[in-house]
């Protein structure tokens, strides 16, 4: 242990540690911006600042370890002063556009400006005069709002292996770019979107699409159907001001009616659909002789980076359109027919943790309804906005049902929202399927958790059945150089883009840690806990689907309908 | 030579990225795109990142310039011995202003930070060859070598 | 009377600078021998006693820099020479890799044999690709010739980047990144090239080794400052009589330097400031002509004696067009790594430019102090704690210069 004095207050600290932890350990908060509690120390910013005993020399608190003796000072008027002028600099090459960001109240420098009272920039206001990039329908960038931290970048590079963003030029002309400098949708991005998390400020956000929304409520002749997404419900709570998982789902569906949505459904029924088609296509290929491992493809950014950086792997991807998809569908065909509504007439949204769903709903091959599937993808950020303009306040809010047909659901399609949830779903299922007995014990703990790899072994009736699974795209990277490479030893491979899975989605509220997304992940499971089916074979609407219209797992309506390819993206560079 | 080939004469040399790059502008006088994804891929990174590096170095060009490039010095030294009156001289003599190209792909006319001739100066560089105490009247003499 | 002192200029324009054998011949190698003979705590200490502190700038012990690379244990250790001379004004590591690199390469040879690596790498600037022809010759020959053993060493070649003379940006221009310095610690010493051990000396700091090893440490101990003994190369430019160069003990006073050596200033002109250390150097009034160059004195007057550039400016010069160009120059060269001195270098200079156009007011001058004093301490690297140093000396010694200018 180190002896250090910080603003007067002696402590003992682990060798190695920064003045930033050490500071924190005793309650001196130290202001930071580049740092990100997860990602490398980054060192840049400076705002963080403090004096050191004996150095003439201020000390990023965030990079500099502490020693032996080491006297600490963090409040005096020489490191404010550094730290307000260096908040000066940076703010007056940032716009000042608080009022219209999409980071407003949310962003780590205007909580800064604010507690360092910066009223009169002395520097005279002088952006770059960048244009946005509006080139994906997921993401936009705003390069005049960067502010160089870097931490977009790691989130692309270190913690999803995409590498579509980098450095262009030095000095005052340095920026953060898409490859080359090219527009984001000619660069490998796969849209997960966890560059938006990584982002202190709005230079990076979520295309918004509230507006096309509104018009559809407002249009009398437009039915508006939604989908929920598992991994929704527990978050979208924190952009109401109530705790993580405190939303409950019918209160959740309640709210949703209120903003004017006709019909609430929930992607849950597709989840439990998934499984169904899903676990019937791994059975098919390992009785078979199949391709094998087989990939997950609930994941669009997942789905994505496939395409883009494995496209010699399609045919391990499970041909299951993602449960969005295969819930638009179904929308116009089944649920119409059964609501006796006229499909013309539907327009299909669904609410996602995801930004990589917005480009998805859009590939041109999803329109096997004979329209285009889902019209149209909120994140949970957006439906947040929604709230939030709408003033509902959710502790009076009576509870509300979800609409029939596609309404229904089990445990099994709750957990799809976390890291390992569609691998726990489908064994629970397989294995019953498999073994014709009662599974008693549904908990598979091993799938669990925010840890990068997990892997397990599942006896199927003397068949041992090797699964792995991956959150985060550098993890699924290292599994998808084992089936390259012809080592991999696994027979099924769940693999989530965004770390922790959808609960850590790039359209989730914004997420600063990974114990933010851990937060969320034991939420899931107490709510697949509370659940009185926890199989999908088990869930009555998914019974009744395949009684009345789709007849058997992989048949001929489900290939139509739920069933897709995959396509080689061909990037230019990667 | 192709800027495959260039570029592959420095794959084994651990970090040779700006080595090869050094190599692809002597040939072509800039870094075009194609030959900064062929980099990346034979020095096993990103090509976000290997832009990074072309674009970082102020020798390095990543949009097309003319084939002899003029570098003039601004620095203090330089700046006080008359440099200004040498980049007036040059983009009359060039018809084109600092940091351009002439439509004939002759000369390409920069700003360069000391190039460590300050013996005499002001100095300018032609394809890195000094040239000491220039003065606007010797300009056209100079040019004449590279016409 | 201020006379020349030649250490490590020792052999410029005696010997055929590319020819192995005149410099063996003139006793070149005999030194890299006797450190072989030596025990290598025996041989870190004898520098350490010299005193020889790094010619780069930073002016940090020689031998105790050594020690550290030494202690450490890895597989792998390197010697870098950063011939990355870039500070306008500056030419002295060129005259002395263009005039006797065999100096250089024996001097990484010692060091390389003191921390026991055996690979070693000369960052030359890119400016210099005719100097990089030299080096390259003389590898081949000392290679040929065997003297240097097992010790390989491999020139790189810079591209336009002032601030990869600063010793982390330049380990990442190594190894192909773009040339943004690293936090320190881990000091290169412990964690440099490629994370391993890695001694970065200046050329003229190698240069200065071979004849340490020869003559002894108590020799080189006793020549020039006490406290940064030994010699050094200055290169006088600006309005001076002589713009030339010259090696002198450091006990010489930067009067003798402007009056003696570089015969005063020219034009008969009247003397004005002189800025020594290269372009982030400090200002100079006449009042403190009297400093002797040594690193200590200089740091003392809130000067440099950095890589020796002494740039002087007579009486007709306006220091606020002078530090114009100099802003401009930090504009350009700062990384743009950390926020300080990203935005500070080009605030520094449109406040500078302001004033130079009669635009400015005494609020700028004030917000020029403001901001100077906070990057000289904020910044992450040297460069960005030197910027400011022109405009703050400029700002006190020739207030009435910048005060002209005012609305």
């Amino acid at each position: 242990m180190i002896n250090v004095t910080i603003d007067g207050i002696k402590t003992s600290v682990p060798e190695g540690s920064t003045i930033l932890k050490a500071a924190e350990s005793i309650g001196v908060k130290i202001p930071t911006l580049c740092n990100h509690p997860d990602q490398a120390v980054k060192g840049n910013c400076r705002v963080c600042v403090c004096e050191v005993e004996g150095s003439r020399l201020l000390s990023a608190a965030c990079v500099m370890p502490v020693w032996e003796g080491m006297a600490v000072k963090t409040r005096t008027p020489k490191v404010v002063e550094a730290r307000k002028t260096i908040l000066e600099l940076i703010l007056s090459n940032h716009p000042q556009d608080c009022l219209n960001c999409i980071r407003n109240q949310n962003c780590e420098l205007q909580t800064l400006a604010e507690e360092y009272f910066i009223r009169d920039n002395p520097f005279s206001q002088k952006t770059r005069g960048m244009a946005k990039d509006y080139s994906t329908p997921a993401l936009f960038r705003d390069p005049d709002k960067c502010i160089l931290c870097r931490r977009c970048v790691e989130a692309c590079s270190v913690v999803q292996s995409v590498n579509a963003l980098g450095l262009d030029q030095r000095g005052h002309h340095a920026m953060v770019v898409p490859t080359m400098g090219w527009d984001l949708i000619d660069s490998p991005c796969v849209m997960c979107g966890q560059c938006i998390h990584a982002c202190p400020v709005g230079a990076i956000g979520e295309v918004e699409e509230i507006d096309r929304l509104l018009a559809a409520i407002a249009d009398p002749d437009t039915v508006v159907v939604t989908q929920i997404a598992p991994a929704v419900r527990v978050a979208i709570g924190e952009e109401v001001g109530l705790a993580t998982g405190d939303m409950p789902m019918d209160v959740f569906a309640a709210g949703l009616r209120q903003i004017g949505f006709d019909y609430v459904l929930h992607t849950n029924f597709t989840a439990d659909l998934t499984i169904l088609e899903e676990g019937n296509e791994l059975l098919k290929r390992l009785q078979e002789g199949g391709t094998l491992p087989m990939f997950t493809s609930c994941s669009p950014g997942w789905i994505n980076f496939c395409e883009t950086f494995y496209p010699d792997l399609l045919d391990n991807l499970s041909t299951c359109k993602s449960p969005q998809q295969m819930f638009g569908a179904l929308a116009k065909t089944y649920w119409a027919e059964k609501s006796n509504i006229d499909p013309a007439k539907i327009y299909s949204v669904s609410i996602m943790p995801c930004t990589a769903k917005k480009y998805e709903c859009s590939r041109p091959e999803m329109n096997d309804s004979g329209f285009r599937d889902v019209d149209l993808v909120l994140t949970t950020r957006e439906i947040g906005r929604l709230f939030r303009m709408s003033g509902i306040d959710f502790d009076k809010l009576a509870g509300s049902h979800f609409d029939s047909w596609m309404g229904a659901y089990t445990g099994a399609a709750v957990i799809f929202g976390a890291s390992g949830g569609v691998m726990e779903a489908a064994l629970r299922t397989v294995y019953e399927v498999v073994t014709g007995q009662t599974l008693e014990n549904v908990n598979f703990e091993v799938t669990r958790g925010i840890q990068g790899i997990k892997e397990a072994e599942v006896d199927l009736n003397g068949t041992v059945v090797k699964v792995a699974i991956a959150n985060g795209l550098s993890n699924a990277r290292q599994l998808m150089d084992e089936v390259r490479a012809g080592t991999s030893p696994y027979h099924f491979i769940e693999i989530m883009a965004c770390p922790g899975g959808c609960i850590g989605g790039g359209g989730q509220p914004i997420t600063k840690s990974n114990a933010k997304r851990v937060e969320r992940i034991n939420q899931i499971y107490v709510e697949d806990e509370a659940c009185e089916i926890r199989k999908s074979h088990e869930n009555p609407e998914v019974k009744a689907i395949y009684e009345e219209f789709l007849h058997e797992p992989l048949g001929h309506q489900s290939h139509h309908l739920l069933h897709t390819h995959y396509t080689a993206k061909n990037k230019k560079v990667l | 030579m192709s800027y495959k080939g260039i570029i592959a004469r420095y794959a084994e040399v651990p970090g040779g990225i700006i080595e090869a790059f050094h190599a692809v502008e002597k040939e072509f006088s800039f870094l075009p795109e194609e030959a900064i994804a062929e980099a990346a891929r034979v020095f096993k990174v990103p090509a976000a990142e290997a832009y990074g590096v072309a674009s970082f170095y102020s020798m390095f060009s990543t949009e097309t310039r003319g084939k002899n490039i003029i570098r003039l010095c601004e620095s203090a030294p330089c700046h006080i011995a008359g440099a200004a009156e040498v980049v007036a001289a040059l983009e009359k003599e060039l018809g084109i202003r600092m940091g351009e190209s002439t439509n004939d792909g002759l000369f390409a006319l920069e700003f360069t930070e000391c190039v460590g001739q300050c013996q005499a100066t002001p100095v300018i560089t032609i394809n890195s060859k000094p040239y000491l105490d220039v003065t606007p009247d010797i300009i056209p003499n100079i040019l004449a070598e590279y016409k | 009377m201020a006379e020349e002192m030649r250490i490590v200029l020792r052999n410029y324009g005696k010997i055929d600078p590319l020819n192995i054998d005149e410099y063996i011949a003139a006793g070149g190698y005999k030194a890299l021998e006797k450190a072989k003979g030596m025990n290598q705590i025996d041989l870190i200490e004898e520098v350490k006693k010299s005193n020889l502190r790094g010619r780069g700038g930073a002016g940090f012990n020689c031998g105790q820099k050594w020690f550290f690379a030494n202690q450490a244990n890895a597989d792998q250790k390197y010697v870098v020479c950063n011939a990355d001379e870039g500070e306008p004004g500056t030419y002295k590591d060129r005259l002395i890799m263009q005039g006797d690199p065999q100096s250089v390469l024996e001097g990484m040879a010692v060091c390389a044999y003191a921390i026991g690596a055996n690979k070693g790498f000369i960052y030359c600037r890119g400016e210099y690709p005719y100097v990089v022809d030299i080096l390259n010759q003389a590898i081949d020959q000392a290679k040929a010739k065997g003297v240097l053993g097992d010790f390989d060493i491999e020139v790189r070649m810079g591209a336009g980047a002032y601030v990869c003379g600063e010793e982390t940006a330049l380990i990442e221009s190594i190894e192909g990144h773009r040339g943004e310095p690293r936090f320190k610690p881990p000091f290169p010493g412990v964690e440099g090239l490629w994370g391993k051990p890695t001694i970065i000396n200046n050329v003229e700091t190698f240069a200065n080794i071979p004849v340490i090893v020869e003559k002894g440490a108590d020799w080189y101990a006793s020549i020039g400052a006490p406290s940064y003994p030994g010699t050094k190369v200055l290169t006088l430019t600006g309005d001076i009589n002589n713009k030339t160069f010259f090696e002198v003990p450091t006990s010489t006073t930067i009067k003798e330097v402007v009056y003696e050596l570089g015969g005063g200033v020219a034009g008969g002109k009247k003397f004005k400031a002189v800025q020594i250390g290269g372009t982030s150097g400090g200002f100079i009034p006449e009042s403190l002509l009297d400093t002797t160059i040594s690193f200590d004195a200089m740091s003392a007057i809130g000067a440099t004696l950095g890589s020796g550039a002494v740039f002087v400016m007579d009486e007709t010069r306006d220091m606020v067009d002078v530090v114009s160009k100099i802003t401009k120059f930090f504009e350009h060269e700062s990384c743009g790594k950390c926020a300080p001195c990203r935005e500070g270098t080009a605030r520094m200079n449109e406040l500078v430019g302001k004033i130079k156009g009669g635009q400015g007011s005494s609020a700028d001058i004030t917000l020029l102090k403001k901001l100077g004093g906070v990057m000289s301490i904020a910044c992450l690297c040297g460069l960005g704690q030197a910027a400011p140093a022109p405009v703050l000396t400029t700002l006190g010694h020739f207030a009435a210069d910048y005060e002209d200018k005012l609305v």
